[in-house]
């Protein structure tokens, strides 16, 4: 079962294609992550998954549907999207912005039901903000504003979330805490969760389903532990690493070769130091 | 206690701040009490019990006939060219997401001052006297602050439009309008000069019942429409991408807004002239008291826009009296030092 | 954009030849025009002067406009690349960003009210204003990390312009006498104006010149960015006060005497940078004699334009310049 598909689908900003005749099933209710060197195309292939980009060739499905043939409210009920670097007007409260994440289901008569309250106080919850409701967001902290921003998208009660870089800025336990609740929200309702990350470690650790995007394409998908190889990594991300599993999940723990100073211990293994 | 109320009324629901009905309250009062003060004043000074009591057909006829006849169309027009300004400003400044914008610099009011000045040009004869009856000014003003708009919309077309090209072509088709206006006053009949530069900088004097109902339904519809669409807007100071995955149709809606927004402009200035800044400093003002979210910002704009350019016009009555100064001048001299202050505020 | 002319020796040529074009249409400004003054007669009126109506026209209409066009023209433009090299803003220019209107607001504002006529207090009465204006600017753009976004500049200069505009407007709108005094020169004219007037502000002009040639290499540092600038170790503070002063001088000394002329500070420089390139050494000298060209040119189509009348040259430069502008604005503020 797919959550979203891609058919022969070709990005391109001006004259230079970004992603080339693409073909490929992201599965429901899995975590997949993309992954790729910058410049990669991996936000540009996220994007037009959400319809925010128009493909200069091909198309992407949603629930079966080319989702060009979808009404734009129609599909902000199915998928939601949070991008990189979101901001907003100043002065706004923390209920106010995740109110916004209700306007597939809002008109001018009905502009706050109880389903939207509902949904809002829920989303809250989830990301335990209930007591920032009155809150104004510029006031929070860096990882506090990136849960409302969740809130907001969860709000919109969507099977499926796409999130652009949701953790670039943050420092480490505010990454943790976003990927963490994102994960519970996978295990626990069954929604399907696409992210681009930058770093390869964490993005081993929550991924079900990794895609590595280089060279105008899907380089390589599947489960993290499968495909993440020293070869991969030497091939796309263009650095020698040693890759082992790590002793807490079991997944692939990517070290990379370089400069680097070496702690005393004769049990350290031999790494090409370049 | 929480700011938030919840409103359901069978298939109507919204979500009020209790706050900002609060405000709006003091704010009517405001309205109605500086229109009164305003009302009673002038050559003939009538006190504020007398100006009601006139109001509701139980006063002295000499201040009836005064009152009705002269000075209550000129303040509700004030009114109302006051809420359409801000109100303009308030979605601009939300569909370019950035509180410096303001219909003063898209073109609008200089599209309309071209029109004024090209009016009295054409239909003037060889003894400087109008040959066209000065009923159609309006229209004309109206129909040059919509063509300017529409060509600055399209101008900032490229595959769909960036606020940061409307503001920038309205920049530059601001300049174009004013060399154009210019070069019309100087070929036109020269008495008229004055008259067309006070027009320029906006006057609400010479106001009759004829303007105000024009007027009226015209700013009440706009605004309701728009109010009733806040949502939209608010969505839409998210940014493109935010807005467009909650399903907002963006490049629609925007359009929509901006023709609003081009209407409620045209059509102050078309009845009031280039009254300045009020665009910019209501919504502004509206802003730091209520918060961005337009359910109560464009109401709040709506009314203190009222009163900036109500207050404008009666300090023009009074403060240089026998003269009466136009209601732009002070609009424009209260907007300077404001502006200068939100500029430095807004760095970094 | 990559340069159009690329190794040196051309850019000398190209100077040259610029050179030799602004002389060749400041004299067709001398010749041209509704009365038609042949080039033979010119060329007498300043050899061998007669008293006929062309020798008077030549030496007290047609000599001083080409000249007073031509000084316009190149601190209009100079200031324009200077600004534009100062806040990174491609549509940065004195009439944007609103220093000739406020010029123009002091002129008006004395005229109006203090009775003031004389060339030398406009001039100084412009400075100030030009001044004031440029720090206004100065404060939101130039300086540095506290400085403003490109958009929330551009926004804020075109503020200001409007601010100083429409007090203008309220003023002329009070006092009809100084309306109609005012009128053809807020256009931005050169047209009717003595020797004298122009000679009055030329000091402060040639000092303009001077200091954004001298300037130009430090504005080369400073167009790589503040951080860079400094741990390179210029006084970065100083040369923006510098280009400061300079523009308020270039641009308060044209508006003095020609009042408010509009896109040429803007459309310039895109121009020059278009045929030599960023590096300010050549674009400085070559805005300065584009921008005489344009002027010039622009003042002889306004006397054709819609004969026996003529429009003032502001006009012009705005029929000319808005395309220009538009399309630089549909390019975006990201890059120069």
């Amino acid at each position: 079962m797919n959550a979203l598909e891609t058919k022969s689908l070709t990005l391109a900003y001006g004259d230079q294609p970004v992603i080339e005749n693409l073909d490929h099933c992201f599965p429901k209710g899995k975590i997949s992550v993309l992954i790729g060197p910058n410049g990669s195309g991996k936000s540009t292939l996220l994007r037009s998954l959400a319809r925010l980009l128009k493909p200069r060739k091909g198309s992407v499905i949603l629930d079966g549907k080319a989702i060009t043939t979808l009404s734009t409210k129609a599909v902000a009920r199915k998928l939601a999207i949070l991008p990189q670097s979101p901001e907003c007007p100043g002065g706004l409260t923390v209920l106010q912005l995740v109110k916004q994440g209700r306007y597939p289901y809002q008109n001018w008569m009905r502009q706050w039901s109880e389903e939207d309250e509902r949904a809002v106080k829920r989303a809250l919850k989830i990301t335990n903000l209930e007591s920032f409701e009155e809150r104004t967001v510029d006031s929070l902290s860096g990882g506090q504003r990136q849960r409302v921003w969740i809130a907001m998208v969860l709000a919109q009660e969507t099977d499926t979330i796409l999130l652009d870089e949701p953790t670039t800025y943050l420092d480490l336990s505010h990454q943790l805490d976003i990927l963490d609740l994102l994960y519970e929200l996978n295990r626990s309702e069954g929604r399907t969760i696409i992210m681009v990350l930058h770093d390869l470690n964490l993005s081993a650790r929550y991924a079900d389903n990794m895609v590595v995007v280089h060279d105008k394409t899907v380089y390589a998908h599947g489960k993290p532990e499968s495909i993440i190889t020293p070869e991969l990594v030497k091939r796309v991300f263009g650095i020698e690493c040693l890759v082992m599993k790590d002793p807490v999940y079991g997944k692939p723990l990517c070290i990379p070769c370089g400069k680097g100073r070496r702690a005393e211990d004769e049990n350290l293994r031999a790494v090409d130091t370049q | 206690m929480s700011r938030y109320l919840p409103f359901r009324l069978r298939r109507v629901s919204l979500l009020m701040d209790k706050k900002a009905v609060a405000l709006l309250g003091i704010l009517l009062v405001l309205v109605a009490g500086v229109a009164v003060l305003s009302l009673g004043t002038g050559d003939m000074a009538i006190p504020p019990v007398e100006v009601v009591k006139a109001l509701f057909g139980a006063g002295e006829g000499m201040h009836e006939l005064v009152i009705r006849s002269f000075r209550l169309p000129r303040i509700l027009l004030a009114v109302l060219a006051g809420m359409a300004l801000a109100v303009s400003g308030a979605v601009l400044q939300g569909i370019i997401r950035n509180p410096l914008a303001s219909p003063d610099l898209m073109g609008i009011t200089g599209g309309a001052s071209f029109a004024v000045v090209s009016f009295y040009t054409a239909f003037s004869d060889r003894a400087n006297a109008l040959t066209v009856s000065v009923q159609w000014l309006p229209l004309a003003a109206f129909l040059g602050a919509f063509l300017v708009g529409a060509v600055v919309y399209a101008l900032a077309w490229k595959g769909g439009v960036t606020p940061l090209r409307l503001v920038l072509i309205g920049i530059g088709l601001t300049h174009a309008m004013q060399a154009l206006t210019t070069i019309m006053i100087i070929f036109g009949p020269i008495y008229l000069a004055t008259q067309v530069h006070i027009w320029t900088t906006g006057s609400v004097n010479g106001s009759n019942w004829n303007h105000v109902t024009t007027l009226l339904p015209w700013v009440l519809l706009l605004v309701a429409f728009v109010w009733i669409g806040a949502r939209k807007l608010n969505v839409q100071e998210l940014g493109e991408d935010i807005a467009r995955g909650v399903g907002s149709r963006v490049q629609r809606e925007r359009l929509l807004l901006l023709a609003c927004s081009t209407a409620l402009a045209g059509g102050a200035v078309a009845f009031a002239g280039g009254i300045g800044f009020v665009g910019l400093m209501a919504p502004h003002i509206g802003r730091r008291l209520v918060g961005p979210s337009y359910g109560a910002l464009i109401p709040v704009s709506a009314l203190i826009g009222g009163l900036l350019v109500m207050g404008a016009d009666w300090i023009g009555r009074t403060a240089f009296s026998p003269l009466e100064v136009p209601a732009g001048v002070f609009t424009s001299a209260i907007g300077a030092p404001y502006f200068i202050y939100l500029l430095i505020r807004s760095r970094n | 954009m990559s340069a159009w002319i690329k190794t040196t020796r051309q850019k000398i040529a190209g100077l040259v030849l610029g050179g030799a074009l602004v002389i060749l249409f400041a004299c067709c400004s001398v010749v041209y025009g509704y009365t038609e003054v042949g080039w033979k007669t010119a060329l007498q009126s300043l050899t061998d002067f007669n008293g006929s109506k062309e020798h008077i026209i030549v030496l007290e209409n047609r000599i001083p406009r080409a000249l007073i066009g031509a000084a316009v023209g190149v601190s209009l433009a100079v200031a324009g690349a200077l600004l534009q090299g100062l806040t990174r803003n491609p549509l940065a220019s004195p009439d944007i960003f609103g220093i000739n209107a406020g010029a123009g607001f002091f002129i008006v504002l004395s005229a109006t009210f203090f009775s003031v006529s004389s060339i030398h207090q406009f001039a100084w009465l412009a400075f100030f204003g030009a001044i004031l204006s440029t720090l206004i600017v100065y404060l939101l753009g130039a300086a540095g990390q506290g400085g403003l976004t490109p958009v929330k500049l551009t926004l804020a200069g075109a503020s200001l312009w409007l601010l100083f505009a429409s007090l203008t407007q309220g003023m002329l709108a009070l006092n009809e006498k100084a309306l109609e005094e005012v009128l053809f020169w807020l256009a931005g004219s050169v047209e009717g104006r003595k020797l004298e007037v122009l000679l009055a502000v030329l000091p402060y002009l040639a000092a303009g010149w001077l200091g954004a040639l001298l300037l130009a290499g430090q504005m080369n540092v400073l167009l790589m960015g503040e951080d860079v600038a400094v741990s390179l170790g210029q006084r970065t503070v100083i040369v923006k006060i510098l280009a400061g002063v300079v523009i308020a001088l270039l641009a308060g000394g044209s508006v003095a005497v020609a009042g408010p002329v509009g896109f040429i500070g803007v459309v310039i420089p895109h121009i020059a940078r278009g045929l030599v390139g960023m590096d300010q050494r050549w674009v400085i000298p070559y805005s300065a004699l584009l921008g005489a060209i344009l002027l010039l040119l622009a003042d002889i189509g306004a006397r054709y334009v819609i004969m026996p009348n003529e429009v003032p040259v502001g006009a012009m430069t705005a029929l000319i310049g808005t395309p220009f502008f538009v399309y630089i604005a549909r390019r975006g503020l990201s890059r120069l």
